[in-house]
């Protein structure tokens, strides 16, 4: 695949990976205990099970993966919203894929379609504005989820709506701001995070320039990364010379797709739309504030929670769940009371276990692989 | 049957071949009357004829004896077929239905012969479009050389099926001396596969056509019993052959894993796949690993018979890209691990449900 292999290139991985292990003795903390960097987005985990990247890492890195998949944050509360919502006469649910599973406190939407509610995937919100066209007698609803990255494609459609003044569409809104959270784990007390991998479709959207704060406050460097597995090693890399000669900088890796400055007309277009909710109640993690937005008041008659009536309740996690410990990377996936026994991803207790992006479910799925133990040639 | 009085007078009644005219299959088509016969000698029975067929009786009748002269133990299998859409590049359902069930017949060591055809048809379909599934059942039959002997059909409600679904059930006879299981595997084994991987799944999923992609991508659709049984007669201690369809190359490893209690490695750069479907699955957020096959078996092989084996495939024409992906271990028993392309390991695990696209 043009384009893309390129960015696997195994020889080039094999030169960075010389490269990384060069720094490590220059590194103090190398000597104590492994290098703990978190990738923050959940496109990154993915990428680093998928190529088997962690395997390659030699043992003083270690990689903790971070909040940044949005299906698994997801408070609980908010899926049975999804359910009632969908459940509720004349309504088409519209949802991303990985939406699907995600369990509430009594069902998950592909439970919620089983039982005969219309739910149905879509790849974008406007495939869920076509379907506002094609079935004026219905109302359908689109969950939106997702950081900086997909909020501007919400927003731009909720604009098109706005623009064809079509009625029968609404969203249910639970997109949520990368900032905050960032702050919020950085502001933890059992903090043990050397550096991060920045998610670098957000930056698309965002730029660099708000990852500031986290050198110059919270003295860790941040390098935004690309999501090819030569990106992740390269990024690794980055942040490994960066902690070996004694700076603390935003970097970026992915200057190919992010700029220095925000994406203007995408922000505009959130703004527009958007406006910044008092706090958002995470999964594992609690409430932040200010890590959530909904729809302005000028767009409130396209706003799912005020069109139609949701539960709104607080589910609490179930207690056996340690997530918020693994995505603050205190303990790994494997170290969690319920990890394959009372949660797998055939019956998913903690949000962690449900997307492919998300912690748990990677190493369930990808397994834990020992290091450098490398197989012999293909037969 | 109880004889009807006097009648030998009547003259022994010659039955037709009944017809259908409407354009449309309705529930009447489904009550038991002559308007089900008609739709059955019409649209089935037609292309079907075979002499286990022509009596019309509730069951088709075998000679034992007959049967017992090609082997000593007889397969017997069913699968159903729903697939969406009806008709897709490379197949359509009827051929898939002909296929599928040879397939698994013969991946068990079985030479395929018998058919049963049930079609379960909702209201509204069609009668053009079952006449040409039904003909293109009888094609892929015939080319196989087995028979569809007997079947059943029968009309539902609008909304109670999609359009058609099918089922056929088969019969086969394994020859003496051939023992395939996915228990038997044992460290050391070549795992081969029989050409390129994901194209029935890519295709299908395309030609749903709501990922708006445009690709010539086609099913690979095909029965594999001769592939198989040639492969049999150049690697007789072959261990296990199983049809990749449903859950893909990934489903079927981890199947064999578990029921040996072996480990198995798998070579992402061994593994043969089209660009096209690499592409697709990249946009879409897939693993191609998983996708499904119509056409594909995988064969674990004892090592001093890989050579053999290989090319026996590869002189066939469903196997001339056929490849060795990895082998057997005795490490991590019940596991399958991939050595990626890019130079790492990952575990390769079943799959829950079905596979669903990242958000992204």
């Amino acid at each position: 695949m043009k384009y893309v292999d390129e960015f696997r290139n195994p020889q080039k991985a094999k030169a960075l990976l010389r490269e990384i292990e060069k720094l490590i003795p220059r590194i103090d903390i190398c000597r104590h205990r492994p290098l703990s960097l978190m990738e923050v987005c959940g496109g990154h985990t993915h990428t680093i099970f998928k190529f088997g990247v962690e395997t390659m890492l030699p043992d003083a890195v270690e990689l903790v993966h971070g909040p940044g998949c949005p299906v698994c944050v997801l408070p609980m509360g908010r899926v049975d919203d999804c359910v009632a919502l969908a459940e509720t006469p004349g309504v088409i649910f519209t949802t991303f894929g990985d939406a699907m599973r995600v369990p509430g406190s009594k069902k998950s939407l592909l439970q919620a379609k089983a039982g005969g509610a219309d739910v149905r995937m879509v790849y974008s919100p406007l495939d869920a504005l076509k379907l506002a066209r094609l079935y004026p007698e219905k109302e359908i609803v689109f969950f939106g989820l997702g950081f900086e990255t997909t909020m501007p494609s919400t927003a731009l459609t909720i604009l098109q709506a706005d623009r064809e003044g079509i009625r029968n569409f609404s969203l249910f809104c639970n997109h949520i701001t990368i900032i905050p959270t960032i702050k919020a784990i950085l502001d933890s007390p059992e903090l043990q995070i050397d550096g991060f991998l920045g998610p670098g479709h957000v930056s698309m959207v965002i730029g660099t320039r708000p990852y500031r704060f986290i050198a110059e406050h919270y003295r860790r460097p941040l390098v935004i990364a690309g999501f090819e597995p030569l990106d992740v090693l390269q990024s690794v890399w980055m942040l490994l010379k960066q902690i070996a000669e004694g700076r603390c900088e935003i970097e970026n890796q992915y200057n190919r797709v992010v700029p220095e400055d925000a994406n203007r007309e995408a922000l505009a277009a959130v703004n527009r739309v958007y406006e910044l909710r008092e706090f958002f109640e995470w999964r594992g993690l609690g409430s932040i504030d200010h890590s959530g937005v909904r729809l302005r008041a000028a767009y409130a008659h396209y706003d799912a929670e005020r069109k139609f009536s949701v539960p709104a309740l607080r589910i609490a996690d179930p207690k056996s769940c340690q997530c918020g410990e693994v995505l603050k990377g205190v303990i790994k996936p494997w170290e969690c009371k319920v990890f394959g026994k009372a949660c797998t991803p055939e019956k998913p207790l903690g949000a962690l276990m449900v997307s492919s992006e998300a912690a748990c479910a990677a190493y369930y799925q990808f397994g834990a692989i020992p290091r450098q133990k490398q197989g012999t040639n293909a037969a | 049957m109880t004889a009807l009085p006097n009648t030998k007078h009547f003259a022994a009644p010659v039955r037709r071949r009944g017809t259908i005219s409407v354009p449309t299959v309705t529930l009447a088509h489904g009550g038991g009357g002559s308007a089900m016969r008609n739709l059955i000698d019409d649209v089935f029975v037609s292309v079907f004829d075979n002499p286990a067929l022509a009596p019309l009786e509730d069951q088709a009748r075998f000679s034992l004896a007959e049967l017992s002269r090609l082997g000593d133990r007889l397969a017997f299998t069913t699968d159903s077929y729903v697939v969406d859409p009806l008709f897709f590049p490379g197949g359509d359902i009827g051929k898939l239905a002909v296929c599928g069930t040879i397939n698994d017949l013969a991946v068990g060591g079985a030479i395929p012969l018998y058919l049963t055809c049930s079609a379960i048809i909702e209201e509204g379909l069609e009668v053009d479009t079952l006449r040409a599934l039904a003909k293109s059942m009888a094609l892929a039959a015939a080319d196989a050389g087995v028979s569809i002997v007997t079947g059943d059909t029968k009309v539902v409600h609008k909304g109670t099926c999609d359009k058609l679904f099918l089922n056929t059930a088969g019969i086969g006879i394994i020859r003496e001396g051939v023992n395939l299981g996915a228990d038997r595997c044992r460290p050391g084994d070549a795992i081969i596969v029989n050409g390129l991987l994901g194209d029935h799944g890519a295709a299908i999923l395309n030609a749903r056509g709501d990922m708006a992609l445009s690709t010539a991508i086609e099913s690979d659709c095909a029965a594999l019993h001769e592939l198989i049984a040639e492969l049999l007669a150049a690697a007789p201690a072959t261990r296990f052959i199983r049809d990749a369809t449903r859950g893909g190359l990934a489903t079927v490893l981890n199947e064999a894993a578990r029921a040996s209690g072996v480990g198995i490695e798998i070579w992402e750069t061994a593994t043969p796949m089209r660009e096209e479907v690499k592409a697709f699955c990249e946009i879409l957020g897939l693993d191609p690993l998983y996708l499904a096959n119509e056409g594909k078996i995988v064969c674990v092989v004892p090592k001093d018979e890989q050579a053999a084996a290989l090319q026996s495939l590869r002189g066939h024409p469903l196997g001339w890209e056929a490849a060795i992906v990895g082998h057997v271990t005795g490490e991590s028993p019940g596991r399958v691990v991939m050595n990626t392309a890019f130079g790492g390991r990952r575990i390769v695990d079943m799959l829950v449900g079905d596979q669903l696209p990242r958000i992204c």
